[in-house]
């Protein structure tokens, strides 16, 4: 017993000096935590990822990283990372809002950035994304190119956030071609459904031989396996998220771009500048969150008249002259 | 016209989707068959699916890929035989434990070898990957539906795997029920004891079992990764091993039910996915989480109800030990 109390109360003493120290110091320190489908998705949180780096490189302050395995770690890692003094926590994904909101109570002085929820909270800022007005434009790519006047949409996990994407995509199509046909499939209703590349080729190939010749996913690295399908037929994909026209340049027609990458970037930095500020941001095409993507690897299948189409169109979006309409959960 | 050939399609798909079902559910006969329960399947398939991609990644080559699937699932076919058959120790935890080491290990060493967060590289290049094999004059065979289409959609346009698959029913069966060596190996499932009085070791053939149902593990897990797809992700798996473990219990441990019932399953399956948003007489368009739901749905009603009566090899999951 008096080995142990002893060794209790040399425990304390060390917890109590460390936690001076942490709070002495006043460093800034940044920290991320990426949903499923991990760092390395070649989607969306691979874009987040990247901002984080570009804040690293800019700023040379690293940024602490957790990737969830299991859903019970995210509030774990939140808690650990803001009892270790992280000054700033972003996280990736609509999954993490309740843990969030869990944890920005329990720590009301730092500071959270939640990407595509919202959580109201003092100390949390919401990033959302119209995520509607890009998938417009890339419905409108997809029509354009389609020769059989039919084209494919595969999404991830079925939630109202991958909906707003169909619904964007399936305007976009109808638009330049009102008897353009739309297929519709989503991968799963559990977060499984991000990262089953070999469920996603099987369903671009099903879409395909309904007659699809173009598909667009919004299903992380499922997604992975649905342009690799599109490849091997001979048929054109969208991207995703991230700029994914590199993976298969000539078979990626074009990608329909959220600029998580900034948004997480800027967290950062206006936490370390001071000018963070919580509540709501929504960012569309006028703010340049989300764009459609145009490079050397996709200027042979996205012709010049395709691009002037759907630069028309955009400006109108941002101008307000054209209105998309947004997803509801009924 | 038009559902004749969206049938079709959809049968390619069956094929498809029950290729690695197939290939794991006749590995889990062999052990089973033997005495031993092997919940292993889905760990030795996930192996074999990430030896495959780093191999196939490095060499570029498929069908090293394919070899280095087959080792690593062997390996771990004969650690869980080391486990449960030499240390007699409960099949079902050793099975378990090595399903959960494999789901943590290939994607650690995934990050530590090519650092892409648990992944392998995608494979691209020409040979790293087993690609459709396009039969002699499919494509303007399928000009004429019937049976243009057929031969283009069925028989033509898989890759080697599947048609590997198709050809592994026949050569089970036939090892199975027509050789001594089958003989041997379904007495020892039944009836240890009779076996081991006859002077043949059960410890042999219960091993030799394992070797078999690692092996075909194997090429279940290439397919996933360098066939089907194009590298290996975290859990690619998705609970494959254990449908595959259903679909051995529903076929009664037999190599053509068993191929009925892998085909049934994907079936389900591939309907699924056409399924979804498309508005169907009567009922008008099913939800999705319904229609996602459907194969489990089956899978149970089936299991419990049409089956009949699924008897196991009398010494399934018993340690054989020769003092008692």
């Amino acid at each position: 017993m008096i080995i142990s109390s002893r060794f209790s109360s040399w425990l304390i003493a060390v917890l109590v000096v460390t936690t001076a120290l942490a709070a002495g110091a006043k460093d800034f320190s940044p920290a991320i935590v990426y949903d499923f489908g991990g760092k390395f998705d070649r989607s969306f949180n691979q874009s987040a990822s990247e901002g984080a780096a570009r804040f690293t490189t800019e700023t040379g302050t690293a940024v602490r990283e957790f990737e969830i395995t299991n859903a019970a770690q995210r509030e774990q890692a939140m808690q650990q990372m803001a009892r270790r003094g992280a000054t700033i926590i972003v996280a990736i994904g609509f999954t993490q809002a309740s843990a969030v909101e869990k944890v920005a109570k329990q720590f009301p002085n730092v500071m959270f950035t939640i990407v595509d929820a919202v959580v109201d909270l003092p100390n949390v800022q919401s990033v959302n994304f119209r995520e509607q007005e890009s998938s417009f434009l890339c419905g409108m790519a997809a029509a354009l190119a389609s020769k059989t006047g039919k084209v494919g949409f595969i999404g991830g996990m079925d939630i109202p956030l991958i909906r707003k994407f169909a619904l964007g995509y399936v305007e976009g199509a109808k638009f330049v071609n009102p008897s353009a046909e739309v297929f519709q499939n989503m991968t799963g209703s559990t977060p499984a459904a991000w990262g089953d590349p070999t469920k996603g080729a099987e369903l671009a190939k099903s879409q395909f031989g309904r007659g699809a010749d173009v598909v667009f996913h919004a299903a992380g690295a499922t997604g992975i396996g649905v342009m690799q399908a599109a490849k091997d037929s001979g048929r054109l994909s969208i991207g995703c998220d991230s700029n994914q026209d590199y993976l298969h340049p000539g078979s990626v027609l074009t990608s329909a771009v959220k600029r998580v990458d900034v948004a997480t970037y800027k967290a950062f930095l206006d936490a370390k500048n001071g000018t963070w500020k919580p509540g709501q941001i929504v960012l569309g095409l006028a703010e340049q969150g989300v764009d459609y993507s145009y490079d050397e690897f996709n200027r042979a299948v996205l012709t010049p008249e395709m691009k002037q189409k759907i630069d028309a169109a955009k400006a109108d979006i941002i101008s307000g002259k054209l209105k998309v309409s947004e997803y509801k959960v009924q | 016209m038009e559902t004749y050939t969206l049938m079709v399609l959809l049968l390619a798909a069956t094929i498809r989707v029950a290729t690695p079902l197939l290939l794991a559910a006749l590995a889990g006969m062999f052990s089973e068959r033997a005495g031993v329960i092997d919940l292993g399947l889905e760990g030795k398939m996930l192996g074999a699916a990430f030896a495959a991609a780093t191999v196939a990644t490095v060499t570029g080559s498929a069908w090293l890929g394919l070899g280095a699937g087959m080792v690593t699932a062997i390996a771990l076919s004969l650690l869980l035989g080391f486990a449960c058959v030499t240390y007699r120790g409960n099949q079902v935890v050793a099975a378990m434990a090595v399903n959960i080491m494999v789901s943590g290990l290939g994607p650690t060493l995934a990050l530590a070898w090519f650092n892409l967060g648990g992944q392998t590289p995608q494979l691209d290049a020409a040979g790293q990957r087993f690609t459709a094999v396009v039969w002699p004059w499919s494509q303007s065979a399928r000009e004429t539906p019937f049976p243009g289409l057929l031969y283009a959609e069925l028989l033509s346009g898989h890759n080697l795997v599947v048609y590997l698959a198709a050809a592994l029913v026949p050569a089970a069966a036939w090892l199975l029920y027509r050789t001594r060596f089958g003989l041997r190996l379904r007495a020892v499932g039944e009836n240890p004891q009779a076996v081991d009085t006859a002077g043949i070791s059960v410890t042999g053939l219960r091993y030799q079992a394992m070797i078999i149902s690692g092996a075909l593990c194997g090429v279940a897990g290439s397919y996933l990764s360098i066939a089907a797809s194009s590298g290996f992700v975290r859990d690619m798996t998705a609970g494959k091993g254990y449908l595959a473990l259903a679909a051995l219990i529903f076929g009664k441990w037999r190599p053509y039910p068993t191929l009925a019932a892998c085909l049934l399953f994907a079936f389900t399956d591939a309907l699924a996915v056409r399924l979804q948003g498309v508005a169907l007489p009567l009922v008008g368009v099913i939800p999705v989480q319904f229609i996602l739901a459907l194969p489990y749905v089956l899978t149970v009603l089936l299991l419990a109800g049409f089956v009949g009566r699924a008897v196991a090899p009398r010494a399934i999951g018993v340690p054989y030990s020769k003092e008692k």
